[in-house]
């Protein structure tokens, strides 16, 4: 493809890209906040209460106390390694969220825009490949440390994504026998189409895909490259200040994308549930139709973010035996058991 | 000069850089990392013939899991200068000539072939074409090289399973 410099289409991306960039460093920080508040709850406490009303503005204080830490470098790490692995953590975790529809299209300016910052062809692929490159991050920060429990936490977290992310494809792979597209666009307006949306025809993939996320996410129960009874801090024991600050944002980020890609795969992502988005457009609504349909995705992440918080509070780690148990000997074969039964109901209905 | 012939010349010189400093870094994690660099900016180079399923299965099988891998094992043997043994004077010069060799035999290879792809043009690269080419005209050699492939995988975990 020749590439064509179009002003105005650059303008168009770069104030997307702007606007869900800081929309995901906001939902972050207030996850954060929403963490401790869902501890509070289940544990029975009040949670942060202090700082603002209803102790709304304790993220802002959280990030403040980060940013005025002292900054320490280990005197043996490799400086540039111990510096770029923070920042490798963030972009990747930043970057899914280019393939991601936040909502169908609306008019602004005279111009249609498509509220989506990237319909790349194989949307699907690319997010899937730019997870697996998020392991990266803490690889290299933990062996630029040169500290043995980071190298330790480093390599867990290595296998432990390595391992989950075969289950996860091949959960991904029965989803597009469903689907027969990559486009991320278009599984979402398939959903809109039939009525159903895709956690209907597969109700195992989804529990694959959704165990796998919480996986690749680091989350308790697969919490294991930061098991501090074990490890210290895991792969960040050497990090202080906004460098440890960017490893634990990353991991909110990333649960905030993989509830987007869990809402957009299985749930319908932007899709209005019981209403028919198309014919609101054309109606009385007109564009405001867009503005709803970014509310019902981010109420969907919501969700989503509420049940990672729910089981990171009631379900303990699992051992490393486990972990790997789990991966190899439960998940796999049941994701290859659905994807055949995927494809032999596709065959028999399509005969 | 274009914008794409621009980004042409950046990715090359991305690759090639970064090849010659994998091969001439001393310390073998800095290698791994410049290969993985090399990875990307050949998988730029595949987003402008417009192949872009190649480009991302290249970033999640080599990028993503390959050289996750390599690191891995680079990682926990702890290799480094001081560990590194002495290497046979003649063991080198048989290296140089042997990849030399292959050097030509590739370079051989490609000067014949026709019909050179344009950067810009076709779609050969999209999923869907690229689909119907393989499962229709090379559907033998594909489900071939897929037993190999397990033969392989099956091959690794025999090796791997200690003896009682």
């Amino acid at each position: 493809m020749f590439l064509v410099i179009d002003t105005a289409l650059i303008i168009e991306k770069l104030s997307l890209i702007v606007v869900v960039v800081l929309t995901s460093l906001g939902i972050a920080l207030y996850t954060t906040f929403a963490e401790r508040k869902v501890a509070a709850l289940l544990q029975d406490r009040r949670g942060p209460n202090r700082v603002g009303p209803f102790g709304l503005l304790q993220p802002l204080a959280d990030g403040l106390k980060l940013f005025f830490k002292e900054e320490i470098t280990p005197n043996l790490s490799s400086k540039f390694l111990f510096t770029i692995g923070p920042a490798l953590a963030m972009l990747t975790a930043l970057m899914t969220s280019a393939a991601i529809p936040w909502a169908g299209k609306a008019t602004f300016f005279n111009r249609e825009i498509s509220l989506q910052i990237a319909n790349v062809d194989v949307g699907i692929l690319y997010i899937f490949g730019v997870v697996s490159l998020g392991v990266y991050g803490i690889m290299i920060g933990s062996w630029a440390s040169n500290n043995k429990f980071s190298l330790m936490g480093g390599l867990r977290a290595a296998s432990q994504i390595i391992s989950y992310e075969l289950a996860m494809g091949i959960s991904i792979i029965a989803l597009v026998m469903v689907t027969g597209n990559l486009g991320l666009k278009e599984i979402v307006q398939q959903q809109q189409d039939n009525n159903w949306w895709n956690v209907v025809y597969q109700p195992l993939g989804f529990l694959i895909f959704m165990i796998c996320a919480f996986a690749e996410c680091n989350r308790t129960p697969f919490d294991l490259p930061e098991a501090e009874n074990e490890l210290i801090g895991g792969y960040h024991t050497e990090y202080s200040s906004m460098k440890m600050g960017f490893y634990l944002f990353a991991e909110y980020i990333n649960m905030i994308i993989s509830s987007a890609v869990m809402a957009t795969l299985y749930f319908g992502g932007y899709d209005i549930p019981f209403v028919n988005d198309a014919q609101l457009q054309q109606g009385a609504l007109g564009d405001w139709v867009a503005l709803f349909q970014v509310l019902c995705l981010l109420a969907k992440i919501v969700a989503f973010l509420f049940l990672f918080m729910w089981v990171r509070w009631t379900i303990p780690r699992f051992r490393y035996d486990q972990l790997m148990n789990l991966g190899w000997k439960v998940l796999i074969p049941l994701a290859l058991v659905n994807m055949l039964l995927t494809g032999g109901v596709i065959l028999y209905f399509n005969k | 000069m274009n914008l794409t012939t621009i980004l042409f010349i950046f990715l090359s010189v991305l690759a090639l850089g970064s090849a010659i400093m994998m091969v001439t870094r001393k310390n073998p994690v800095h290698s791994v990392l410049y290969l993985v660099i090399t990875f990307f900016a050949i998988s730029g180079h595949y987003v402008l013939l417009n192949a872009q399923f190649l480009a991302i299965v290249n970033i999640i099988v080599y990028a993503g899991a390959i050289m996750v891998l390599f690191l891995f094992v680079v990682m926990m043997m702890n290799l480094n200068i001081e560990a590194e043994p002495q290497k046979n004077r003649l063991l080198q010069f048989a290296g140089v000539i042997s990849g030399g060799s292959l050097l030509l035999v590739l370079l051989a290879a490609l000067m014949k072939t026709k019909g050179t792809v344009m950067i810009g043009e076709g779609d050969y690269g999209l999923v869907k074409n690229l689909g119907k080419v393989l499962f229709n005209d090379y559907v033998v050699p594909f489900e071939i090289s897929s037993v190999l492939f397990l033969s392989a995988m099956v091959g690794a975990v025999v090796i791997s399973k200690k003896e009682k």
